[in-house]
């Protein structure tokens, strides 16, 4: 059984599709993480798979229950952290978890122990009786995490987990997703719009844009388009050159056009000069031969046809500042 | 069913937890109708000499600051739902698997606890402006002070549940309260009010919350307090109702 799966899923907003026609499988005990940038329809799957929005059509199975007819079963079965900040600022750590552990029907009888536990799991053990208006961006979000935890689900959604925060404070929350993951056996859906977090933390990504998935695949996999360099070949006979270049196992990823061919190649400049001469051998006349190094977003750039742009960055923090003098 | 009555207590405690937390609030809040029953009714009184009114003044405007306080302290914390939103603790209890009609229960309940802990402070403090209520009125009015409570705050939930900006809750609270304070016998006799006063009261759910507890303390009402309490109890139960089916609603 999937923890999720999802059939024909759309959200539309007016006139703006957010999400496509998804189709989406994700297994159990995997962290699978939905990459795109901003506006790409990641949080809404969320939303839709969370059952706070309901889909324009098509539907989606969560842990096996319904998320139209059996909202309630969805909820009580997985854990959310949102993006932007849910916990009460004016209560303590522990008095939004007892909240949160009463919402969701946590046994009085082991409620004490597992919030206990939780806070351990995020290292707030020392600060659970303070007020949250005293935490720092990098603890709300701990506790936000512990928060998902308490009612045992079985897949924790993490809407942008680390937006906002400073590099350090990022790679703490890394730390302590990865022990969650190991610790309480869960399924973990996330949301970045980071290469490097959805880099370390995922076993299992999508890139999305528009609202319609672009590839999906292993890191490793991912990654392994990345190692190579994009080779371009001016030739005016690319498909037979392809023929001959085929078996070559430094090859990747081949592209004929019509006077091109595009390669993806592991240590392009070394075996470019491998490919010249296999063209030579064929009798094959090359116009001209580029080498690309690509980047991280060049993947990305080549998936979703843009950059991914590290607005909103401040966002969390500096929301979170203004509330708290607002108020 | 004991799911949903242990997240309607969890949201209750969480309002209660608030308040005490903010009982300065609690303290200015009761500074209002003091000034008017010193104030109003001090000055107004001693110039009011009409037939209808054959207790003294306080003692009928008294029942009519209670319900004002009992209104402006209701339909005011409908604001908490705007705070939780503008927050994003909202999203928190709307992603709990407790329904949404629970949810505005809890809500209801939470204000209405504040709202009659004003109202029972205020009842036993009577004596200051001169107005006397036996123990026993006092426990008969506080049900009915419940009532007026859970009507008027899933009225304020309602109104804060379709606007979504401080300002705009502002401004048509002023809208609301005023008129249903003013409209509501609180201040003056209708039986000798204009027609279209008349009509414009009778349609005011509060003024059968004021005609019931007048009607306990003092022994002059217009209507007969069964049908104050059936009235009231249609009412808040109509709020209760059209606020779930509005927190029910997805985007």
């Amino acid at each position: 059984m999937y923890a999720i799966e999802t059939t024909n899923l759309t959200k539309k907003y007016k006139t703006l599709t957010a999400v496509n026609n998804l189709n989406l499988k994700v297994e159990k005990g995997k962290i699978f993480g939905l990459l795109g940038p901003n506006g790409a329809g990641k949080s809404t799957i969320l939303s839709m798979l969370c059952t706070i929005v309901n889909p324009t059509s098509g539907s989606a199975i969560v842990n096996g229950y319904d998320i139209i007819k059996d909202s309630a079963k969805v909820r009580q079965s997985i854990g959310i952290v949102f993006q932007s900040i849910s916990v009460d600022d004016r209560l303590t750590a522990r008095e939004n978890l007892r909240f949160h552990a009463m919402l969701y029907d946590v046994p009085s009888k082991i409620m004490g122990g597992r919030i206990r536990e939780v806070l351990q799991l995020v290292g707030l053990t020392d600060r659970a009786d303070s007020l949250v208006r005293t935490f720092s961006g990098g603890m709300v979000r701990r506790l936000e995490m512990a928060r998902g935890l308490l009612h045992n689900p079985e897949i924790l959604f993490l809407d942008e987990p680390t937006i906002g925060l400073d590099p350090q404070t990022r790679e703490h929350i890394w730390d302590y997703i990865r022990t969650l993951a190991e610790k309480e056996k869960l399924t973990i859906i996330m949301t970045t719009h980071y290469m490097d977090e959805a880099d370390l933390l995922c076993n299992d990504i999508a890139i999305i844009d528009h609202g319609i998935i672009k590839i999906r695949d292993t890191p490793e996999k991912l990654k392994s388009l990345l190692a190579g360099d994009n080779i371009i070949v001016r030739t005016k006979f690319p498909d037979q050159l392809a023929t001959g270049l085929s078996g070559q196992d430094y090859i990747l990823q081949m592209q004929a056009s019509h006077d091109t061919l595009s390669l993806n190649v592991k240590q392009g400049s070394m075996n470019a000069v491998q490919i010249i001469n296999i063209a030579q051998d064929l009798h094959i006349a090359v116009d001209s031969i580029d080498i690309e190094e690509p980047t991280l977003h060049d993947v990305f750039l080549h998936h979703t046809g843009k950059q991914i742009r590290e607005e909103g960055e401040d966002n969390f923090i500096s929301m979170y500042k203004r509330k708290r003098r607002g108020r | 069913m004991r799911k949903e009555l242990r997240g309607i207590y969890s949201i209750w405690l969480r309002e209660i937890i608030k308040f005490y937390r903010e009982r300065i609030h609690f303290a200015s809040a009761m500074t209002t109708p003091f000034l008017w029953l010193i104030i109003f009714g001090g000055g107004m009184g001693i110039n009011l000499r009409t037939g209808v009114i054959t207790s003294g003044y306080n003692e009928f405007i008294f029942p009519g600051i209670v319900g004002m306080t009992l209104l402006f302290t209701s339909m005011r914390s409908g604001i908490s739902v705007i705070w939780d939103r503008e927050f994003g603790f909202l999203k928190e209890i709307l992603v709990s698997p407790i329904s949404r009609t629970s949810i505005v229960i809890g809500k209801a309940l939470g204000g209405a606890t504040n709202a009659l802990l004003q109202g029972t402070l205020l009842l036993l403090l009577s004596f200051i402006v001169g107005v006397h209520i036996s123990p026993m009125n006092i426990i008969r009015i506080i049900p009915i002070m419940l009532l007026i409570s859970l009507g008027f705050d899933c009225f304020g939930l309602f109104i804060a549940s379709i606007i979504d900006s401080f300002e705009g809750f502002q401004t048509i609270m002023s809208f609301i309260i005023m008129p249903t304070f003013f409209l509501s016998g609180a201040l003056f006799p209708l039986t000798n009010a204009p027609g279209w006063l008349q009509t414009l009261s009778s349609l005011n759910p509060m003024t059968y919350g004021v005609d019931a507890i007048r009607g306990i303390i003092i022994n002059e009402s217009q209507y007969s307090l069964n049908f104050d309490i059936l009235v009231l109890l249609v009412f808040s139960s109509v709020m209760l109702f059209i606020t779930s089916w509005i927190f029910n609603e997805k985007k």
